[in-house]
């Protein structure tokens, strides 16, 4: 299935993409950092969360196809 | 459930005095309040490592960032008595020394707003998804990160 991808802050700048569209066969939200860190290996090293649609989910959640996946380093808000 | 559609909270680089002098005018006809309080976020200039941060330059997931403003709003009404709420965050360079964050409670009592600010301010901090690379003299960058 098709996912949209966005990459913020130090992760949109370590991996050089802010957007993109990924197909993945799981959709499962611990496959798709699997996925994700195979892609950019820089992701190892880095503290984020992921928002599916908008909510942070943990790695037991599940992704449905077409959704906007969001990769979120620490907020800096304030 | 059907909800409101989030406002924008966010306002292209720094907040002026004016902008925050006409917020508090604006609410010289609720009369009802008795008791204002404002929190402002100011842009540090700290040093590390011998260098100097000149600016922060702010970015958001702005669809999520103004839905939690939005879902923070609505808990902050629910737990405390106010009579209005405004909140707003920069985006873009905001240089040091210049404002970045301005939350601003009402109500007709004062206990009331000291509590609510405090809840607002920290519940910004610790959950809507806003990023700050923080610049220093020479160009050079980091990224901040809210403790």
């Amino acid at each position: 299935m098709r996912l949209t991808i966005k990459y913020f802050g130090m992760l949109a700048e370590t991996t050089s993409v802010s957007e993109e569209q990924l197909e993945i066969e799981s959709s499962s939200v611990a496959k798709l950092i699997v996925k994700l860190k195979d892609k950019y290996p820089e992701l190892n090293n880095l503290d984020f969360k992921i928002a599916v649609d908008q909510r942070l989910v943990s790695n037991e959640d599940h992704i449905h196809a077409e959704a906007e996946v969001a990769l979120l380093p620490p907020f800096a808000g304030g | 459930m059907e909800k409101k559609k989030p406002k924008n909270v966010f306002r292209e680089g720094a907040i002026s005095s004016e902008f925050i002098g006409t917020s508090i005018a604006k609410h010289q006809t609720k009369t009802s309040i008795g008791a204002h309080n404002i929190f402002l976020g100011q842009v540090r200039a700290d040093s590390i490592d011998d260098k100097t941060i000149t600016a922060i330059e702010y970015t958001a997931y702005e669809d999520m960032a103004n839905q939690k403003f939005h879902e923070i709003r609505e808990t902050t009404f629910e737990k405390f008595d106010l009579t209005c709420m405004h909140i707003y965050h920069s985006l873009g360079k905001v240089n040091a020394g210049e404002i970045c964050l301005f939350v601003f409670v009402s109500s007709p009592r004062r206990k009331v707003v000291f509590e609510a600010l405090e809840y607002v301010v920290e519940a910004i901090k610790a959950d809507v998804p806003v990023f700050g690379k923080e610049i220093f003299e020479d160009q050079t960058h980091q990224w901040k990160q809210n403790t």
